[in-house]
């Protein structure tokens, strides 16, 4: 069948693509084939996500992908992995970078900032799909510094001060966070001599060199997740990011370091975690949901308010680790959760891009995006705002979107386990959610001085295609509301052959 | 501790936090540093049998320095990403096209701005210093060496020659664009005809293993050597080097 | 043995002093250096982790240590170019006080 003759190509042709697409665009100098260009680097990523995603559910093929590059298998070498999870995320990437893509072709019209943006926008990519595919812990260190300095170079590529700034804070954030990684994975070579994820997982004891190493990497991994009390860089950031790569950054470079999380807690050094930590987790990222929330509401800019949503939807990801603490085991028990937090992040990536489109939309239409100066435009934005507003459904959590079938699982989880406590910050943190997203809708949906304002206010109109951008993310995020079987089937079948 | 970031003034040694705060952050990390150094010295490391592995491997990986064999053929994915790391600096600081961007990499300047003790000091240096990175280059297959330190060689020279003004650099033009580039498209190339030839990623054909090595290197030391030239003219703020070299500094960047 | 010893201890603390030298400090510049004394200290553990004994040297910490130095300059380049991009806007700013 031609799937098993193609399967050993896919996973480093996932790795590869992203970098042909940043050479080719960082020598193409001229303005007009880069969207055409750009978009078919975007299906190609599409279509070998997809192929993956198709290998790996079939019946009788493996439950993850092993890679052994330039032929020398661990310890000596590095290998990629590629299970049920790393499959959903790269597809997630692709479809995400490719509509985003397509906006950003049409985004970018000057020819410098262009020049600038694609090489790095696939050089991200690049580090988005080697985090996903990574099964060695140096070469995570890598791609997390790939990940991270390329977001910095995109932050700052508006160039005015308060882009910079964040930029610099965010250089920083990072820089700590992955040298608070690296002592983390030193510590484990000293202790068990090796860098392999596999091996460590096989080789792990719980000592306190295991323990050291873990908090290590968890604080890593934890700053540059922006999970309270470290997301201070997060909201200036993705504020005054440019409009694609404030999607990116919320959507899917936060989810990468998350995901790490998520590898080392359950996977490979769950030996070392212990109950208090996993509800120290919880505890971090219920605080996190409500001062989030709170700060959204506050927020008077729509982009900063989008930003924070972001710091509050990072923290219902971290209801995971309380609630697969009913047995330390890997995925086993957990698998209930882990949909529950796949789906959320799947369903995030694409409500979050959504309406950070929607945003920037009417930032480009008005020149700013001071929420009270956004009063009654609905009639004059209705693509945009519908688009907001469908968005802000799914991350409120109503039926029938993404975001509702993730937070309905997360509920039953937190039931199911006995730890209703989390329930109830769960249904509180939709309350909340709903309470800034409607703040916004009444603004513009407040007719009453119409007339006059859009007088005053002279509207840029925004390219089509930008707009239908937006809206195509904000139903896909409906859509996966109504589909949710075979994501649920592909993670448990992963979950269930490792039992 | 981050909200400010003061850059030029004197008197800012300090960040904004208390006494109390500083203090209580001394104790945090004294004590975990305490405990981290505790952890070590009371547990146990692991036994070398990765080096074991390398040794046994060594002769079947074309090289013969450990190192050299570690960072091109057993783990080459890393050095590929690291490259790529590299890219990512030299885009983000590239100087933006401008009217006057032209087509040569560099020009000799005819002013009489030249400072004539470094130019002199140039004309014997780089010649030897272009012989130390070649033979650097060469002898990292057998002896401590390889493309980062040719590279770096490489660089120093080429600061030289910027610093005696003696030619103004259009980092814009196809060459230099070029150079930055051709490591990572060298080294992707090679991974990729290596999936023709032997079916794996980065995997080289067993008894030319030693060539591609050195190919891959020779791209690896022209990049590195731009990219780094490229950092250090960037990030020179001397008057001279920003007017000759930071072509488009103040029109097109940041843009 | 003790030579490997000291290597680490000094690597942590090392650590723990750019630490608290990123948290201390007001200059982006002195910043920067912190965050290279972190670097330069994890490295040390790194290398401390490749003295088995007198005879046996594992080559993997080197290559991971020479990979880290180069991600370490170019994250070190990007802040201080950010540093100075901030710091002219600010010069020019300062120059023309009604932009």
């Amino acid at each position: 069948m031609t799937l098993q003759f193609i399967a050993p190509y896919l996973l480093p042709a996932i790795v590869t693509v992203p970098l042909l697409a940043a050479i080719c665009n960082f020598l193409m100098a001229s303005h007009h084939p880069r969207l055409a260009l750009n978009a078919l680097f975007g299906l190609a990523q599409v279509l070998l996500a997809g192929l993956l995603l198709i290998a790996l559910s079939l019946p009788d093929t493996v439950v993850e992908m092993r890679y052994i590059l330039a032929g020398w298998s661990a310890p000596l070498g590095i290998e990629l992995i590629a299970d049920g999870l790393a499959a959903i995320l790269l597809m997630t990437t692709a479809v995400l970078y490719l509509v985003l893509s397509v906006y950003s072709a049409l985004y970018f019209t000057d020819k410098n900032k262009g020049a600038r943006f694609w090489p790095l926008w696939w050089l991200l990519a690049t580090g988005l799909n080697g985090v996903f595919l990574a099964g060695d812990a140096f070469n995570i260190y890598v791609t997390l510094e790939i990940i991270g300095l390329a977001s910095v170079a995109l932050i700052a590529l508006s160039g005015d001060r308060a882009a910079l700034v964040a930029a610099l804070r965010y250089a920083l954030v990072g820089l700590l966070g992955s040298l608070c990684y690296l002592l983390g994975v030193a510590l484990l070579y000293r202790a068990y001599g090796t860098l392999d994820l596999a091996q460590l997982a096989s080789l792990a004891e719980a000592n306190p060199l295991t323990w050291a190493a873990l908090s290590l990497i968890s604080v890593g991994l934890l700053l540059k997740t922006a999970l309270l009390p470290l997301h201070f860089w997060l909201p200036p950031a993705h504020a005054s990011a440019p409009v694609p790569v404030s999607a990116v950054l919320s959507g899917l470079v936060v989810k990468a370091s998350f995901y790490l999380m998520v590898r080392f807690w359950l996977d490979i050094l769950p030996v070392a975690t212990t109950t208090l930590a996993l509800q120290l987790l919880g505890v971090l990222g219920t605080a996190a949901i409500f001062w989030g929330c709170i700060s959204a509401y506050r927020a008077h800019r729509l982009k900063v308010m989008v930003a924070y949503s972001t710091v509050a939807q990072v923290g219902y990801l971290f209801l995971l680790f309380p609630l697969s603490a009913t047995s330390i085991d890997a995925w086993k028990v957990s698998g209930g959760a882990l949909a529950a937090i796949v789906y959320f992040v799947v369903a995030h990536a694409l409500a979050k891009s959504a309406m950070f489109i929607a945003a920037g939309n009417i930032m480009f239409s008005y020149r700013h995006d001071d929420i009270d100066g956004l009063r009654g435009i609905v009639r004059e934005q209705p693509l945009d705002v519908f688009t907001f507003a469908i968005a802000g459904a799914s991350l409120i959590g109503l039926p029938p979107s993404a975001g509702f079938i993730a937070k309905w699982l997360l509920l039953g989880g937190a039931i199911s386990s006995g730890q209703w406590w989390w329930a109830a910050a769960i249904l509180f943190g939709g309350l909340l959610a709903a309470a800034y997203i409607f703040r916004f809708l009444n603004v513009v949906f407040d007719q009453s001085q119409a007339a006059e304002l859009s007088a005053q206010r002279h509207a840029r109109p925004v390219p089509l295609t930008m707009a239908l951008c937006g809206l195509a993310l904000a139903v896909m995020a409906i859509l996966m509301g109504f589909n949710a079987g075979w994501m649920l089937e592909l993670l448990s079948v992963s979950a269930a052959v490792s039992a | 501790m981050f909200r400010n970031l003061e850059l030029v003034e004197a008197d800012s040694n300090r960040s904004g936090l208390s006494v109390g705060a500083l203090w209580f952050c001394a104790l945090l990390i004294a004590v975990t540093c305490g405990a981290l150094i505790a952890a070590i010295v009371l547990s146990p490391k692991a036994p070398p049998e990765l080096a074991a592995l390398i040794a046994s491997a060594l002769p079947r990986s074309g090289v013969e320095n450990p190192v050299t064999a570690v960072l091109l053929n057993f783990r080459s994915y890393d050095t590929l990403l690291e490259i790529a790391v590299l890219l990512i600096v030299a885009v983000a600081m590239v100087p933006g096209r401008t009217r006057v961007s032209g087509s040569r990499a560099a020009t000799v300047n005819t002013d009489h701005n030249k400072d004539p003790m470094l130019t002199d000091l140039v004309r014997w240096l780089v010649p030897i210093a272009v012989l130390v990175s070649g033979s650097l280059l060469w002898s990292g297959a057998y002896a401590p060496g390889g493309a980062f330190q040719a590279g770096a060689v490489l660089a120093s020279a080429c600061i030289a020659v910027v610093l005696a003004q003696n030619h103004s650099l259009q980092w814009q033009s196809h060459r230099a664009r070029g150079s930055l580039v051709i490591g990572l498209m060298v080294f992707v190339a090679v991974a990729i005809a290596c999936v023709a030839i032997t079916g794996t990623l980065l995997q080289y054909p067993g008894a030319h293993a030693a060539s591609y090595i050195l190919f891959i290197e020779i791209a690896l030391t022209l990049s590195i050597a731009a990219t780094l030239l490229l950092l250090f003219t960037c990030l020179s703020t001397t008057s001279a080097t920003v007017e000759r070299s930071m072509d488009g500094a103040k029109t097109g960047h940041p843009a | 043995m003790t030579q490997e010893l000291i290597y680490s201890v000094t690597g942590i603390a090392l650590f723990a002093i750019g630490l608290f030298g990123l948290i201390v400090a007001g200059h982006i510049v002195r910043k920067l250096v912190a965050i290279n004394m972190m670097g330069i200290g994890v490295f040390m553990l790194f290398l401390a982790t490749a003295l088995h004994g007198p005879d046996t040297v594992d080559p993997i910490p080197h290559a991971l240590v020479l990979t880290g130095i180069v991600v370490a300059v170019a994250g070190t380049c990007l802040c201080l170019w950010l540093a100075i991009s901030i710091s002219k806007l600010d010069n020019e700013k300062r120059k023309n006080p009604q932009q």
